[in-house]
Order: C-alpha cells, then sequence, then structure tokens
C-alpha cells in the first residue's frame, strides 16, 4: 500500500525503529529556539555537563516578550528583560546563532525559518511553540514541542516519537474573492472541533490548495493545532519551489536541482490510505469569525450569536459561559459586534501578503474613530518589504500603527495587550479567555475582515464597503 | 525524574471542559528562567473567584485533579504542566489531553491518566459527595480508586514504563548514539544549515 506525505517524511528520518512499545527515534533537521520556552533548557544541560549536538541545525530568535516599539529603550519589564538577556547568554555560551531584537532578520519564530529558506520540503522542524505547525506548508513534519524536549533536541538532535495519525482534509473547489485560508481554517475548526485533531498529522489537499500561495497555506497549516492536530502539510509544488529559490539558506546550483528532485517525489501516494478524511467546500465559505473563547466556536459573519437554549446540555453550558465572558447576547448579528481593538499581526497573519491585503482596504478609507488598529509586521524582513511598498504610509494615513516585528498582541505577554473588557479583531489564532491580555475579548479573523472591521468599527468584510468602492471585489484571497 | 507507582491524595473535580493551557497558566507567568515557582500562575485568572474550586477547602490541598474532557490543549508550554506540579498536583484525570500537553507531563513527571467521560462523571460524583475523599492511583494496574469505586485509565506503554523507572529520556537516546551517527553521516547534502551565509 502507498505511503502519505507525513509517513514518507517520518520513514526519511528514522534514526532508529523502536523495539516493542518503544518510540521510534526521529532526527531533527531544524531547530528553532525563543526565548520563552528554552531557558529551562539549556539549565538542563548545563547541569548535566551536555553541549549542543548541532548548532548548525539550531537558530535562535526573541519574539515573544519583545516591545514593538521603541526598541532603542531597554525592555521596561524587568522578566521579559531577564528572558530575553538569559536567551542571549545562552546562545552565546552554547555558540547558537540569534536574531535578536531590532535586527534585519529578527522576527517570530515561524516567520524566520521559512524566509531564511531554511524550511525546506521534507524537513523535520520543532520549535518549543506550539504553531511550529505552520511550517508544515512547506511539506515539512513540523510540530511543536515542550521545553523537556526542546533540551532533549539540544542534546541528541532527534526525539522519541510514536507515529501520528493521519487525516486529509480535502478542500474542492475554489475560494471567492474575500474569502482566504483563514477562513478555511476557521470553518474547519468549527466543523471538526478543537480536539478533532488530536493524534492526527492534518494534510491539506484539492484544488483550493493548489490555488494557494505560500503565506496562505502557512496560516491554514499554523493553525492546525487549534483543530488539535499535531501539526499541518501541505505537498510541495511549483509554488513551494518558486517561494524557496535564491531564499539565504535555500540549496544552490546543483545541490538546488538534486533538492527539487527529491521534494517532487513527497507526496501522498494515490493508493495511500488517510485514517480519517474531512471534506470543505471552498466554493460555499465565506469570511468566518469567531464569537467565543475556543476557535472552534465560530460562525459565517453573516449569522448571528448562538443560542444556548438550542443546544443539548454540554454544548449550552460551554455556550453559556463563553458568551458571558465574551459579554455576547444570542441572536446578536455578529456584524452588529463593535471591537474597540483591531490587532492584524502574529504568526498566522502577519506575513506581505496578508499587509497587502489590508493595505489595499486602508488605502481607500479610514480607521473608524472608536477604533485602535495595530500593524505588526510578522518578521523584520516583512517590516522593511512592507516600507519599500509604501505600506507603512498606507497603515499610518488610514489611522492605524505601524509597529516592529514581535508576538504583539497574539499572546499577552509583551506590551502589547488589551485591557479588561475590550473587544479586539485579531488576525491572531487563539480566542481564548484573556489570551491578548487579562479580561480582553479575541474575535478571530481573517486580515481582510479585520481591515474591514477597523473601518467600519463593527465585524465586516470587505463586502460591507462596496458602497464606498466599486473595485473592492477584484481582491483576491489572501 | 523521582519513579511513580502509586499515588493516594485528595482528588479534586474541575468541572470544565477544554481548559487551555493559557487557563492553567497565562503567557504572563512563563517569564521566569528557572524550572519551580510557578504554582502562584495555576489557573491565575479563576483563582480570583472564591468560589472557585481551588479557593475552597479540602480540594485546596488535592494532588488528583479531576477535569473535564480536552484539557491542556493550545500552547505548547510546558509551564503549564509545572504549575500544576509546583501546586502539588501528581495525577490529572481527563477523558482527552492537549497531544502537547500529554507529552510534558510524562516528560516531567505528572501522570496524564485518560478515564472515559462516564468515568469522570462518576468520579466527580464520588468526590464531591464527600469532599476530602482521596483517590489512590495506581500505575502498575492503571487503575483509580475512589471510595467503592474503581475505575480504569489508560496510558500509553512506554510512558507507563518510563514514568515507574522514573527515567530520563536524554539518557535513554544516548544510549543510542552510535544510531545518531550513522544516520548524520547519511543525510542529504541539499539539507540547510543556519550557519551565516
Amino acid at each position: 500500500m502507498g505511503r502519505t506525505l507525513a509517513e514518507k517524511v517520518w520513514d526519511q528520518h528514522v534514526v532508529r525503529r523502536g523495539e516493542g512499545q518503544e518510540p521510534d527515534l526521529l532526527y531533527i533537521d531544524l531547530h528553532l529556539v525563543h526565548e520563552v520556552t528554552s531557558p529551562q533548557a539549556f539549565d538542563g544541560l548545563r547541569l548535566a555537563g551536555r553541549r549542543v549536538r548541532r548548532t548548525d541545525l539550531t537558530l535562535a530568535t526573541e519574539d515573544h516578550n519583545v516591545p514593538t516599539k521603541d526598541l532603542h529603550l531597554p525592555i521596561a519589564d524587568e522578566t521579559s528583560a531577564t528572558q530575553v538577556s538569559t536567551l542571549r547568554r545562552n546562545c552565546e555560551d552554547f555558540g547558537v546563532r540569534l536574531f535578536p531584537m531590532g535586527t534585519q532578520d529578527q522576527g517570530i519564530v515561524h516567520m524566520i525559518g521559512p524566509e531564511q529558506g531554511l524550511t525546506q520540503p521534507g524537513t523535520t522542524v520543532v520549535c518549543g511553540d506550539s504553531h511550529t505547525s505552520t511550517h508544515g506548508a512547506f511539506g515539512a513534519l513540523a510540530f511543536g514541542i515542550g521545553t523537556s524536549e526542546v533540551e532533549h533536541v539540544l542534546a541528541t538532535q532527534t526525539l522519541p516519537l510514536r507515529p501520528f495519525k493521519t487525516m486529509a482534509i480535502e478542500i474542492s473547489g475554489t475560494l471567492r474573492p474575500g474569502v482566504t485560508s483563514k477562513d478555511v481554517i476557521l470553518a474547519v475548526i468549527a466543523q471538526i472541533g478543537t480536539g478533532g485533531g488530536a493524534g492526527y498529522v492534518l494534510e491539506y489537499r484539492g484544488e483550493a490548495v493548489r490555488q494557494m500561495s505560500m503565506e496562505a497555506r502557512m496560516t491554514m497549516c499554523n493553525m492546525s493545532i487549534e483543530a488539535g492536530g499535531r501539526a499541518g502539510m501541505v505537498a510541495p509544488d511549483e509554488t513551494t519551489f518558486a517561494y524557496l529559490r535564491d531564499r539565504p539558506h535555500a540549496p544552490k546550483g546543483e545541490q538546488w536541482d538534486a533538492a527539487v528532485a527529491a521534494w517532487r517525489e513527497l507526496r501522498t501516494d494515490d493508493d495511500a490510505e488517510f485514517d480519517a478524511v474531512v471534506h470543505v467546500d471552498a466554493d460555499a465559505l465565506t469570511p468566518f469569525v469567531t464569537w467565543g473563547t475556543n476557535p472552534g466556536q465560530g460562525l459565517p459573519l453573516g449569522e448571528s450569536v448562538p443560542d444556548p437554549a438550542t443546544m443539548d446540555d454540554d454544548d449550552a453550558a460551554a455556550t453559556r459561559k463563553a458568551l458571558e465572558y465574551m459579554a455576547l447576547e444570542p441572536g446578536t448579528r455578529l456584524r452588529d459586534i463593535a471591537v474597540d481593538v483591531v490587532f492584524l499581526g502574529s504568526c498566522t497573519n502577519a506575513r506581505i501578503e496578508d499587509l497587502r491585503a489590508a493595505a489595499e482596504i486602508l488605502r481607500h478609507h479610514q480607521v473608524a474613530d472608536s477604533v485602535q488598529m495595530l500593524v505588526v509586521p510578522g518578521s523584520m524582513r516583512v517590516k522593511a518589504q512592507a516600507e519599500a511598498e509604501g505600506l507603512d504610509v498606507v497603515f499610518t494615513e488610514a489611522g492605524a500603527e505601524w509597529r516592529s516585528a514581535g508576538c504583539s498582541m497574539c499572546l499577552g505577554m509583551n506590551p502589547d495587550q488589551l485591557s479588561p473588557g475590550q473587544r479586539c479583531a485579531s488576525t491572531s489564532n487563539r480566542n481564548f479567555q484573556g489570551r491578548q491580555g487579562k479580561g480582553g475579548r479575541t474575535h478571530l479573523v481573517s486580515p481582510l475582515v479585520a481591515a474591514a472591521t477597523a473601518v467600519r468599527g463593527t465585524l465586516s468584510s470587505p463586502e460591507d464597503l462596496v458602497d464606498d468602492r466599486a473595485d473592492t471585489t477584484t481582491l483576491q484571497p489572501a | 525524574m523521582d519513579a511513580f507507582t502509586t499515588h493516594t491524595g485528595i482528588g479534586t473535580p474541575l468541572r470544565m471542559s477544554n481548559v487551555d493551557t493559557d487557563q492553567i497558566i497565562p503567557a504572563v507567568y512563563l517569564k521566569r528562567v528557572t524550572r519551580t515557582g510557578f504554582e502562584d500562575g495555576l489557573f491565575a485568572s479563576w483563582r480570583a473567584d472564591p468560589s472557585f474550586v481551588l479557593n475552597t477547602e479540602p480540594y485546596s490541598r488535592g494532588s488528583v485533579l479531576v477535569a473535564g474532557s480536552d484539557f491542556g490543549t493550545g500552547s505548547s508550554r510546558e509551564h503549564a504542566v509545572w504549575a500544576l506540579l509546583d501546586y502539588g498536583f501528581r495525577v490529572v484525570v481527563s477523558s482527552r489531553f492537549g497531544e502537547i500537553f500529554k507529552g510534558n507531563s510524562s516528560k516531567a513527571g505528572l501522570l496524564a491518566a485518560t478515564v472515559e467521560q462516564s468515568d469522570v462523571e462518576l468520579l466527580w460524583k464520588k468526590i464531591e459527595q464527600r469532599p476530602g475523599l482521596e483517590l489512590t492511583v495506581d500505575l502498575e494496574a492503571c487503575t483509580i480508586t475512589a471510595d467503592d469505586l474503581t475505575v480504569r485509565f489508560t496510558i500509553d506503554e512506554y510512558t507507563r514504563w518510563r514514568l515507574m523507572e522514573g527515567l530520563d529520556d536524554i539518557d535513554l537516546t544516548l544510549r543510542h548514539a552510535e544510531d545518531i551517527d550513522a544516520y548524520e553521516a547519511g543525510r542529504p547534502a541539499h539539507k540547510p544549515v543556519t550557519l551565516a551565509t
């Protein structure tokens, strides 16, 4: 029987097959490191007198704690500053390359792998961060790990792992203009639930996926973890190769040819069987937003806040709790929900294409007076690119704030946070209680919905702006 | 890591599903660079509520947390496991766990015991009928005993063996250092390296 993409990549990395109950030992091609989940791992190495086995397969960046403005000033929060300085010391002591805050290659850990050309088809990629699934967009087997595993990879460049099950997410048809891969993944999570992908590697397949850019594929793979999946993957194709070519760490010359030849083999065999299959009709999708406190609590923007009275007991209880936290009444049209803040950023949606899509809307509109909009490029390279294209001017002239790279308002760990009770339309990945700051309320949205929402002040899609501007309908999916 | 065979302690019912790691410990508490001292961040946003289960006696002294389904979803932060351990929990029981959380638990010595949802309900009922009831978790037999009720839990065999032996993963892997060397010798030349170009 044939093998799936995930199984092929797995098989290529088996250092040692486990005997009996033992897991397989898998080789790790790329280990990305950041300041939050690494200090205790480096400490563990020190205590045991171990070194980093492969510094040449390890790369560190500063992202979770960094401020996104006034970078010339010291980090004000003492514990954040300690975490960043600890990473710097650890990288120096152990010989790990680091992209420090404010330098040209720094960015969110899941931005830098792809843009450096380090994330390649058929590689295994790990990082002490659940959104490592992002890298699967290249046909890499990429997944988040905990700090003990970070230490394990630093020391051995391997991980003991048990094979995952495989799930095909078949996305047929073509996305309509204004509908993005973010809407697709939010719809998938709403369909299968936050635990639906537990134990699986999700492979996104089908016509709609083939039509997506690498940026769009990354957005989708990024949120595989929100569906409970261990990883998300897309088989590499010409789009993948074109993205990688000439990146700083992409293979060159003959090596490039050898690499592409190997990458072309990385697709699920026709006779391979998945352990589960989920179907999504791309033609039927419309912009999707979340109303609750987990990423599975989402609906098409055209619908209304659900009514717990119509649900069975378990769902009703969870919905009531979520609505109470979100301060929403059943039956309220989602389009009538007013927000205080719009956040365009995070490892989900802060790539150049996301910024372009939002800028295209804001070029002709102003951010509503009642809204604060934060635009935070995912990396300093994206920031430079956007500025070269004049997008920063578009954003600031529309009334948004233009920042430097970092995780920013995705996770309430740096100065960019919601205040208690504030409501935010966010292009990030988690709408958990307090995720964006204590008491903050999050609606997950695409960059297009974020921009349209910033203009109207209530959850909106670009369609809602058509009256103001005739050619919005020509927008391409991001 | 200490070896785990059996544990007996007060059961604490957490009647909530989808308890993600941001609820177990909010990001703002992740800034320590040490391995200990995370107990203050455990369920931080809920502990402001006096009626929250960890603010009530005798549940505040519990060491076996019995939670709703999908416990530990979300972020990869191992701090969630450390916060539970630092607070005093040795066992978490749920019908389904976040994958990374489950992996992290096994590394840090917290037993994540998977039971049927109907058994979670039975355990909740037992505990609430007699607050302070001690539960005995037997890793050898894979059972949880609460008074006259005994339910079975599942855990993968390898994790069970490692927890019972208290073995360190890195030492186990380094027993196969020659296999790693051999694998590295055969890696394709086009694989990327992170060094400055």
